[in-house]
């Protein structure tokens, strides 16, 4: 057994026999996975593609819109959050379980994943880098409150905060209140107030600019 | 004596600087998804090694999380997930020391269990869900206070692998939502097996975690059963 420690200890170093540089590491491990048939480069530029384009905070965007014009399509999704994201297409990977947490003049909700970066992939696209970061990792669920601060959001004086900390493959998006302002305004106009951060709660949602 | 664990991605409470905000972050029509093309590449060939099918999300994860505490804290996100892949294609026989070495290997041809590019989306969209029908009845119900464990105790290997919070352990919280039954982390990381488990979503009070906590504020955590007492 102690052979067995040994080895296992050892694939934990595994990444030094890598260049240091991170983008020739990257590279190196490609092309070895390339030569033996285990990566398809079509496969590599595909995910890339998907998201950086199709898998985005425009999704989280249109489902918050929704829900903002459509009580009954909020209350559908509230309750029957799965079932209705598969429907509509926006379920898949790190977002096989998702529960929508709805921002009130009492509680502002925010999301963090103080372990690793668990992000709803499938409606918010790949983490940004703060959301990553040692310090968002470390501060958003003690000080939530100097954390909004820091990205510019002003609590109302009754809300309490809610951190949600991403421990699970449950993955939690934030349904930001609507803006008083965007009464009378069609899906297409709505969505634009509905940023990313909003959804992450480290925002609230904006007046576009023109 | 059990050596104490000390995992330094098991962060969450600790002090730390402003969070790293460039005026770009808050460009919301046009987020940056990947700051650097090498970040684009590691997520990529990252996620499609995992979908030859040898290792799980939570081994994964677990191996990031035991790189040595130096490498942990100094490399960068994306280095941390080519680090933790490299370990894992070595320990599941897929590439060698040897080629991790030489940066080189015998052209094959391309592998039946290899995705390829027209299957990305469906894969993508599928996902792996981690919900598992359980054979017993959820023990706690919303509303009932709980005690959480320490990872000590939750870990099921030695220093093993498991998803209750340092800041988490040792308090009382109160069940706000259930989530069915999920895959446990702390077995299947080490391919124990799924051995699912209720999962439930805990509330604390923010001021019975830190003493100098707004007291209106909350954190919830997602705890299995095993978790909780």
């Amino acid at each position: 057994m102690p052979h067995d420690n040994h080895d296992k200890d050892h694939d934990l170093d595994d990444h030094h026999l890598l260049p240091s540089e991170p983008q020739l590491k990257v590279k190196a491990l490609e092309t070895i996975l390339t030569r033996k048939g285990l990566l398809d480069p079509v496969a590599i530029d595909t995910i890339i593609d998907l998201y950086s384009h199709e898998i985005g905070p425009r999704r989280g965007g249109e489902l918050v819109a929704r829900c903002w014009l459509d009580p009954d399509f909020k209350q559908q999704l509230l309750t029957h959050t799965d079932d209705v994201l598969e429907e509509i297409g926006f379920s898949g990977r790190q977002g096989e379980h998702v529960k929508i947490v709805e921002n009130t003049p009492e509680t502002h909700h925010m999301v963090v994943c103080t372990l690793c970066s668990c992000y709803p992939w499938p409606l918010l696209g790949i983490p940004p880098a703060w959301y990553k970061s040692d310090e968002y990792r470390k501060r958003a669920v003690r000080e939530p409150r100097t954390v909004l601060a820091e990205f510019g959001v002003t609590l109302l004086e009754t809300q309490s905060v809610q951190v949600w900390d991403s421990t699970s493959e449950v993955r939690y998006l934030v349904l930001p209140m609507r803006p008083p302002e965007t009464q009378g305004l069609d899906q297409d106009e709505v969505v634009k107030w509905i940023t990313r951060d909003s959804m992450i709660g480290t925002g609230l949602p904006q007046k576009p600019e023109i | 004596m059990i050596k104490e664990r000390n995992f330094p991605h098991d962060m969450g409470g600790e002090k730390a600087g402003p969070i790293p905000l460039s005026l770009k972050d808050f460009d919301q029509r046009d987020p940056i998804v990947f700051k650097e093309e090498w970040h684009a590449r590691a997520l990529a060939i990252t996620v499609l090694s995992g979908a030859h099918g040898k290792w799980t999300l939570d081994e994964s994860r677990h191996i990031r999380e035991t790189l040595p505490e130096d490498d942990y804290r100094s490399l960068s996100y994306y280095e941390k997930w080519v680090s933790g892949l490299a370990g894992l294609l070595v320990r599941h026989g897929l590439v060698s020391r040897d080629e991790l070495k030489t940066g080189d290997a015998v052209v094959q041809p391309m592998q039946d269990q290899t995705l390829r590019g027209d299957q990305v989306k469906s894969v993508m969209d599928k996902g792996s869900p981690s919900i598992r029908d359980i054979d017993h009845a959820p023990r706690f119900k919303i509303g009932d206070i709980v005690t959480t464990k320490s990872p000590e105790m939750t870990a099921q290997v030695k220093n093993g692998h498991t998803r209750l919070p340092r800041y988490a352990a040792l308090k009382k919280g109160v069940i706000i939502a259930y989530h069915g039954g999920h895959i446990l982390p702390d077995r299947n990381a080490h391919g124990l097996g799924d051995a699912p488990d209720h999962l439930y979503a805990v509330q604390f009070k923010s001021s019975d975690l830190w003493d100098e906590s707004d007291d209106r504020d909350h954190v919830v955590v997602d705890c299995w059963e095993s978790y909780l007492t």
